[in-house]
């Protein structure tokens, strides 16, 4: 084999590398959804169920002052979707750190941040699709949006930029435990009372008092609060008296900043170091 | 502890180097850093010219690496896996298609290129894997254990294909822990044990530097150990040693065929029954019994956890 043929000497245009090097990753990411059911049925089925089960459920149990619980619900399940939704992309760094195929395209000359910003790319495309079909599904039983469309659109936004930044801080994550299912594990473990603590599926104001003054300064709430807000689908209940809670858009504005700010750094610098076994 | 120390290489260009040592002895080490994995804390490697420790970018362009765990993505189909490598190093869509095709065509996975890698034997993901590294001609060819855990039938393939590649000029640094492969594959054999080099030489250099040929017998009766130990003794140089069963009793000579007609001549006179009886040319086995004191092969050991690399080059 010679050095010549159809091999050409890479581009030098630094930018057009990195972005044609992400792409590259994300289709790959992309083809791996596509062909694996597990994951169309995380993305795809269980929000129908979820939708379906919290609304159909508990409806009839569970009063929201001045609406009904299928407007109050719906952005408690678009928050804590988006939330699980991000703990894919740890799973899938340390899935793929296991396989080795993180030492192939480490020893590539390609982009460093490259497998990262696949990674996190193809994530919130997945997240966008469960977003898409909870919308759906929301609507055939009843949720409807009472806001203006830019709040409509500023409120989807806000949900997927913070599924974005928060699939950062789970990359990191995956690249420092030491198998897939740790993720799985401590994602159930933590996410699980920090989603169900909150105000997404029951008025804050209805909890005992410990768990009540966690739910209020909770970050989820912040989130399922903004969303209520931009959507239109807040009640008439007061909202309680935090910061955090008075103003929830700016908070998760804030919050995503932060993420990225202090995770896409520390990922890039962790993924220039990881190599399986 | 470091997983490497004082460890010292040099591979001519267009010529195969390999590493022989037991799990755990720091192979798959020296692979990761001159690849540019890990970083070690001291040292210094050189690729091509190119100082791996300085530049790993421009020591990515050069090399290719295919390691024990086939690095391949199982949801890709292996045209999928070759073509994302490609745009990878930038070859540009068009490019990298048509080199991913080559490459199935080379290694004969025709049939299987448009399957998801998922359903693959596992010969096919190492030629997958191994066709991955070479996708931009690379000038030095890390192989880490390629065979480990294939049937004969697929390491006889893979060798094959090695061969070919260094008959075309590419050098290679191979892993292994099969002496057979590194007798068949190198020019060069560098033994490591624990970190180090411990020997150094081409096969047949290693094979001289423990002695000549080995006279082997196995026994009718296990009673007449002690006795075919003695016999052999005088004629070997060193102690003969004994199999685990006791059935067979082995020394190492000078002069072979001589030595071999002197211990049947002895053993007869001493009325010992054998059931096999001949001479063989010494193994790389043997060539790591005599200079480690333990077996190649499998052990366990703990994971180093520091890489202290002197000097490669």
């Amino acid at each position: 084999m010679s050095q010549a043929g159809v091999l050409r000497a890479p581009s030098d245009n630094r930018l057009a590398l990195w972005y044609s090097d992400g792409w590259t990753v994300t289709k790959r990411n992309l083809i791996k959804i596509k062909r694996s059911p597990d994951m169309l049925v995380f993305a795809v089925i269980q929000p129908i169920m979820f939708v379906l089960l919290f609304s159909q459920v508990y409806a009839g149990a569970i009063q929201v002052q001045g609406t009904d619980y299928v407007q109050f619900l719906m952005a408690g399940i678009f928050a804590q979707t988006v939330v699980f939704g991000s703990t894919f992309s740890g799973g899938a760094m340390a899935q793929d750190l296991k396989t080795g195929i993180i030492d192939r395209f480490r020893s590539l000359p390609m982009s460093s941040s490259a497998v990262l910003i696949g990674r996190t790319n193809s994530d919130l495309v997945l997240n966008t699709i469960s977003m898409i079909i909870m919308m759906g599904t929301g609507f055939v039983v009843g949720w409807r949006v009472n806001s203006s469309p830019p709040e409509f659109i500023g409120g989807v936004a806000l949900l997927l930029l913070f599924s974005y930044a928060f699939s950062w801080v789970m990359a990191l994550l995956g690249m420092t435990v030491n198998s897939p299912e740790v993720i799985n594990n401590a994602s159930f473990i933590i996410l699980f009372p920090l989603t169900f603590v909150s105000n997404a599926f029951v008025p804050s104001e209805t909890l005992p008092t410990p768990l009540r003054i966690f739910a209020e300064w909770n970050p989820v709430s912040s989130l399922v609060q903004a969303a209520r807000e931009l959507f239109g689908n807040v009640g008439t209940a007061p909202v309680p008296d935090v910061w955090t809670m008075q103003n929830p858009v700016l908070t998760v504005l804030i919050g995503i900043v932060v993420m990225l700010v202090v995770f896409v750094p520390l990922c890039i610098r962790k993924f220039a170091s990881i190599s399986s076994r | 502890m470091h997983a490497l120390s004082g460890l010292d290489l040099e591979v001519p260009r267009g010529t195969v180097k390999a590493l022989l040592g037991p799990n755990g002895a720091g192979k798959t080490t020296v692979v990761k850093v001159l690849t540019t994995l890990i970083r070690p804390d001291a040292g210094s490697a050189v690729i091509d010219g190119i100082d791996v420790l300085a530049h790993p970018k421009s020591v990515r362009r050069i090399i290719g690496v295919s390691g024990q765990y086939a690095a391949v993505d199982e949801n890709l189909t292996g045209f999928e896996n070759l073509e994302m490598v490609g745009r990878l190093y930038h070859l540009g869509g068009k490019a990298a298609r048509l080199r991913a095709q080559e490459l199935i065509d080379l290694f004969e996975l025709t049939a299987a290129g448009n399957r998801p890698v998922k359903g693959f034997s596992g010969g096919m993901r190492r030629r997958i894997d191994l066709a991955g590294a070479l996708v931009f001609k690379p000038k030095v060819l890390f192989l880490d254990e390629p065979t480990t855990g294939l049937d004969p039938r697929s390491r006889l393939a893979l060798w094959a294909v090695i061969k070919q590649l260094v008959r075309d000029g590419t050098t290679v640094l191979l892993t292994t822990q099969y002496l057979e492969e590194a007798d068949q594959l190198a020019d060069d054999i560098s033994v490591i044990d624990d970190g180090r080099v411990i020997a150094e030489g081409t096969s047949d250099q290693l094979k001289a530097q423990i002695g000549g040929h080995r006279i082997v017998v196995a026994l009718v009766d296990l009673a007449d150990g002690e006795s075919a130990r003695e016999v052999l003794g005088r004629h070997g140089e060193g102690d003969p040693t004994v199999s685990d069963d006791g059935r067979t009793v082995e020394v190492a000579v000078t002069d072979g065929p001589r030595a071999l007609q002197n211990v049947l001549a002895n053993l007869g006179e001493a009325g010992i029954r054998l059931h096999d009886a001949g001479m063989r040319r010494p193994t790389l086995d043997d060539v790591f019994l005599t200079l480690t004191g333990h077996k190649a092969g499998p052990q366990t050991r703990g994971e180093p956890d520091e890489a202290n690399l002197e000097k490669v080059r």
